[in-house]
């Protein structure tokens, strides 16, 4: 059994179809990365798995129960969600912000917990100030331990990296990886296709809704493929750490 | 300190201040007593200094706390519901509702009925709860639910201004007039009786969605995915908000800015979290309301300042300011 899985998914926003006939598993002890041109359906994919958006026809399935069929408090414990581009509506400390990820544990529990999730992603020294006083890579990886406080069987992760420095990118890569070995199911949606095909065990490539690859990253980010969806060209290279996909604008 | 002992201070310091101001406004007013007479309003039940302070003044500076605190409350919840530090319940159009409810009592001769106008205003803001509450359902954005909630304002605005228009008696326009501008004047304990109820209520509501209310900071779908049933929070906050609102309008009529200003004096002291803004806010809206009352009635002119004119004065410039610094520190 998937711990995440969309049969059939049909989703339509104001009359545009965002997801069209999508199936998909994500199982535990995996990354997946979500790949695909902007207005794809990444986000509508992550979306629907957490119930946020209703499903024509088809079903979203965690922890294979329809997430339609299961109480807030259920998609809680079953999926923790990275959103993209946080907001943060007021001036919290960070450990406070990071304890919202574990709203049924008790306040000392999960404020305990905080702590250590921003110590993981780098931000321990963080953890009593404020938020509005923070970089947005800062407040990016409060962001992160908060997703990470959850002990849920899912992550789903949407656009994680986007706006981060370097090492950031790379920290919150490997922390999605830790959470993989440690038996959770991670779907992460990106852009960057060279740190997709790096870090991701699998590779879902969107394209209008649909998906049009859904296989090991060397497979599903063919150079056929990238041409196709992206219009770009790629090749992949031997290097002495693995392959690596290289990338060029296609002239003219 | 860490936060909890810092808010347990925050509170307690609040709560002194507030027996403070009660005191000296049970002991100042107009009518100057001499020593002897403290004594006698002490000792002597149905003497008059006892009157003047027992059934005039502290009935007066209670009701201005209880509403005041009603009023800070619903500013707190509102804010923290719409994560927008510029809700309160005269934008979001509860106060002009439930305005327009009195307003339209008194015009129809209901004003000698007891506890008429009260009941009219209170169903004035249950109603602008319920049209609150159907928009939240459908508008997604909390902008959405302000720019709903503003022009509900102005339309009740319109239709009190409309009732003033057709009225044809100019004595029951002027009580309207006189009511409008929102005031604690020969307050007694059966409005302090008829307010506080309600105010608990409100309280009990607001404390049921405080959990809710810290959640939403990340925001509704974010909020949601940690397992806060959003429906059942905003239904929750928007009562708390309408009964606290509705009863403060029913017993002193429409004061402003106390709603809007008093989370923004506390925020800071609890680290901004929206669920331990609420109790603070409400003590200290219910502060500002015994301390603006006190000046009001001691500020030397013909007719008394009105409390609603007078916390309006203070108000909006201050309104100004909050705009300002949350354009310069934090999120517009």
């Amino acid at each position: 059994m998937s711990a995440l899985e969309l049969r059939g998914a049909v989703a339509r926003l104001d009359g545009r179809v965002v997801l069209d006939r999508v199936d998909l598993g994500v199982n535990a002890g995996e990354i997946v990365a979500l790949v695909g041109p902007n207005g794809a359906g990444k986000s509508s994919v992550i979306r629907a798995l957490l119930g946020l958006i209703s499903l024509q026809s088809g079903d979203a399935l965690l922890g294979g129960q329809s997430v339609v069929s299961l109480s807030p408090r259920a998609r809680g414990e079953r999926a923790a969600y990275l959103p993209q581009g946080g907001r943060i509506a007021w001036n919290m400390a960070a450990v406070e912000i990071a304890a919202l990820g574990a709203p049924f544990l008790s306040g000392a529990m999960a404020v305990l917990r905080a702590r250590e999730a921003l110590a993981a992603v780098g931000a321990g020294a963080l953890a009593d100030r404020g938020v509005a006083d923070m970089s947005g890579g800062e407040r990016a990886r409060v962001l992160l331990a908060r997703a990470l406080v959850c002990k849920a069987p899912a992550l789903l992760a949407d656009e994680p990296i986007a706006g981060l420095d370097p090492d950031a990118q790379l920290l919150v890569l490997d922390l999605l990886r830790e959470r993989a070995r440690s038996g959770q199911a991670v779907l992460v949606s990106l852009h960057d296709l060279t740190l997709a095909a790096r870090h991701a065990d699998r590779v879902i490539v969107l394209d209008r809704g649909r998906i049009v690859a859904n296989a090991a990253p060397a497979t599903a980010l063919s150079v056929e493929r990238l041409a196709e969806t992206f219009a770009i060209h790629g090749r992949w290279i031997e290097s002495p750490s693995g392959p690596l996909l290289d990338l060029h604008r296609r002239q003219g | 300190m860490t936060g909890r002992s810092r808010e347990l201070t925050l509170n307690a310091g609040l709560g002194l201040s507030i027996a403070f101001a009660l005191t000296i406004a049970v002991v100042f007013g107009e009518t100057g007593l001499a020593w002897s007479q403290y004594g006698e309003a002490f000792t002597e039940v149905s003497s008059g200094p006892a009157e003047v302070l027992w059934q005039v003044r502290a009935p007066r500076a209670v009701c201005a706390f209880v509403v005041g605190a009603a009023l800070g409350l619903a500013g707190a919840v509102l804010q923290g519901l719409l994560r927008n530090p510029l809700a309160d319940p005269g934008v979001l159009g509860v106060s002009a509702t439930a305005a327009l409810g009195a307003a339209l009592a008194i015009v129809l001769g209901l004003a000698a009925v007891p506890g008429a106008v009260e009941i009219a205003a209170l169903a004035g803001a249950a109603l602008a709860g319920a049209l609150l509450v159907g928009a939240s359902a459908r508008l997604r954005s909390p902008e959405a639910l302000i720019l709903f909630g503003v022009a509900l304002s102005s339309f009740a605005g319109a239709l009190t201004a409309l009732i003033f228009n057709l009225s044809p008696s100019p004595i029951a326009s002027a009580e309207v007039m006189s009511w409008l501008l929102g005031s604690v004047q020969n307050r007694s304990w059966s409005d302090v009786a008829l307010v506080s109820p309600l105010v608990l209520v409100a309280g009990v509501f607001a404390a049921m969605a405080s959990p809710g209310l810290r959640m939403l900071v990340l925001g509704e779908e974010t909020a949601a995915t940690s397992g806060l049933a959003m429906g059942r929070l905003k239904i929750l906050a928007l009562i708390a908000a309408a009964i606290a609102a509705g009863a403060a309008v029913a017993v002193a009529g429409v004061i402003g800015f106390v709603g809007l200003a008093a989370p923004h004096l506390v925020r800071r002291a609890v680290q901004g979290d929206p669920s331990r803004l609420l109790l603070p806010s409400a003590l200290v809206g219910g502060l500002i309301l015994v301390v603006a009352d006190l000046l009001a009635r001691m500020t030397p002119t013909d007719q008394e300042l009105k409390l609603g004119v007078f916390t309006a004065l203070i108000g909006a410039p201050l309104f100004a300011l909050i705009a300002w610094r949350a354009a310069r520190e934090w999120r517009l």
